[in-house]
């Protein structure tokens, strides 16, 4: 395979020599929509592999925001209720009226930031396995490795963002 | 006396913990979950969506295979020679094949064998027409699936399974159905997890669902890669379910959410 694309490369550059001038401008063209094609894609891996910022746990809580990354509250409200994103409705009670059907299988979060510090509250969202191993809570930034047969959409992938943690952290501080 | 009595109250106690302890234990099927509107449409024969997947069955119980015999030809035209103590028995150990036989493997393997046509394709929608049809003859039956057997080991390898982290959502069947039944997932109620009522008609997708096919519902919704059609998994997984929901009354076509 990398041969023979190897060898189509050398004919397309010796040729244009000898041949007429408008096929080098097709041929031109050609190389020109494939480079494109090639960068478009390599935008877009890397729009989707984001890094994996690691942390660390320090009596139950990480106290260091992921990646040095600033939460916006606004922003990680709109997480906690997006059913593809936090969906924390799903399970826990949340201060959003317009919202119906909260879930009850976890904790209520009203008030959530007068009992548990910041950096617990990152822990939570972001492993809670840790400290409850059997929870059912998904551990939204918990390592891809860890995942037993995820779909080829979200192989190698955290649940959220880095960034989006950090939104729904900051969010959450807010429920006093 | 006063011994006695206390003796008595610490007694009282320690009884009602273990009846509470029982009750929170034993089966209870999905229908006691579900609002009173839609056990009343699963309770009218004439509301229930899924009869229709029943008419649909009994259709092709009577359609002439290659070798111009029926279903019917052997187990009468409303299936009323089936015997229902023997459906409710189902997933069972064939001998023959040495493997375990759900209810969709034994009919798809009677389509081949004694109708001569071409077998269905594990779980499509006319095999498990036939399975609705033929599960609803046992309809109040007892689940009485017998794992003191050969079965013993496919259902173990099941509850390993049940007990599995799948998905980005890296969760089990365990933690919703075991540990969360009776509690709300946004505006659903979470069931035990029973399969007394398969195949039975989903309100959310509004269609007929085959156990299997709720089980990769599951898989994709953890955003999990569910196992291929008629895999081991889902066999394993089905003796489980069916063996852990002994003692329910089979609902076939059930209706949920």
């Amino acid at each position: 395979m990398a041969i023979n694309s190897l060898i189509f490369l050398r004919n397309l550059s010796l040729k244009p020599l000898a041949m007429h001038s408008s096929h080098s401008l097709k041929i031109l063209s050609m190389l020109t929509f494939l480079a494109t094609v090639f960068a478009v894609s390599l935008v877009t891996t890397s729009v989707h592999a984001e890094q994996y910022y690691s942390w660390q746990m320090e009596n139950f809580a990480i106290n260091a925001p992921l990646g040095g990354l600033k939460g916006n509250a606004q922003r990680g409200r709109q997480v906690a209720i997006d059913a593809h994103k936090g969906s924390c409705l799903t399970c826990h009670e949340m201060p959003i009226p317009e919202e119906p059907f909260h879930g009850n299988i976890g904790p209520s979060l009203i008030g959530v930031a007068t009992r548990l510090t910041e950096g617990q509250l990152r822990l939570r969202v972001v492993d809670e396995k840790q400290i409850n191993p059997e929870t059912i809570m998904p551990g939204y930034y918990r390592h891809p490795r860890h995942f037993t047969l995820v779909s080829d959409d979200y192989e190698g992938k955290t649940f959220l963002t880095a960034q989006e943690v950090e939104d729904v952290v900051t969010y959450l501080l807010t429920l006093k | 006396m006063l011994k006695t009595f206390v003796k008595l109250v610490y007694l009282i106690l320690a009884s009602s913990w273990m009846l509470s302890v029982a009750y929170a234990q034993s089966p209870r099927s999905g229908y006691e979950f579900l609002t009173e509107s839609t056990r009343e449409m699963q309770d009218d024969e004439f509301a229930n969506p899924g009869m229709v997947e029943v008419e649909k069955g009994r259709k092709l119980f009577n359609t002439p295979g290659d070798n111009d015999k029926t279903c019917a030809t052997c187990h009468g035209e409303n299936g009323e020679k089936l015997n229902p103590k023997k459906i409710a028995q189902y997933p069972v150990y064939n001998e023959e094949f040495g493997v375990p036989f759900t209810l969709q493997k034994q009919i798809n393997l009677c389509w081949e064998d004694q109708l001569d046509n071409v077998p269905f394709i594990d779980d499509c929608v006319e095999v498990v027409a036939l399975e609705t049809f033929v599960r609803h003859k046992a309809k109040g039956e007892t689940v009485n699936v017998d794992i003191s057997g050969p079965l013993k080991p496919y259902y173990e390898a099941g509850k390993e399974l049940y007990n599995t982290r799948f998905g980005q959502l890296d969760m089990a069947c365990k933690h919703c159905h075991d540990y969360n039944a009776g509690k709300k997932l946004r505006g659903q109620v979470l069931s035990q997890g029973h399969s007394n009522g398969f195949p039975e008609y989903r309100l959310g997708t509004g269609r007929i669902t085959s156990l299997q096919r709720r089980l990769r519902e599951c898989f994709v919704s953890f955003r999990a890669t569910p196992f291929d059609f008629g895999a081991e998994e889902w066999i394993n997984l089905e003796v489980y379910l069916h063996a852990r929901g002994n003692g329910l009354k089979i609902e076939t076509p059930a209706v949920r959410y």
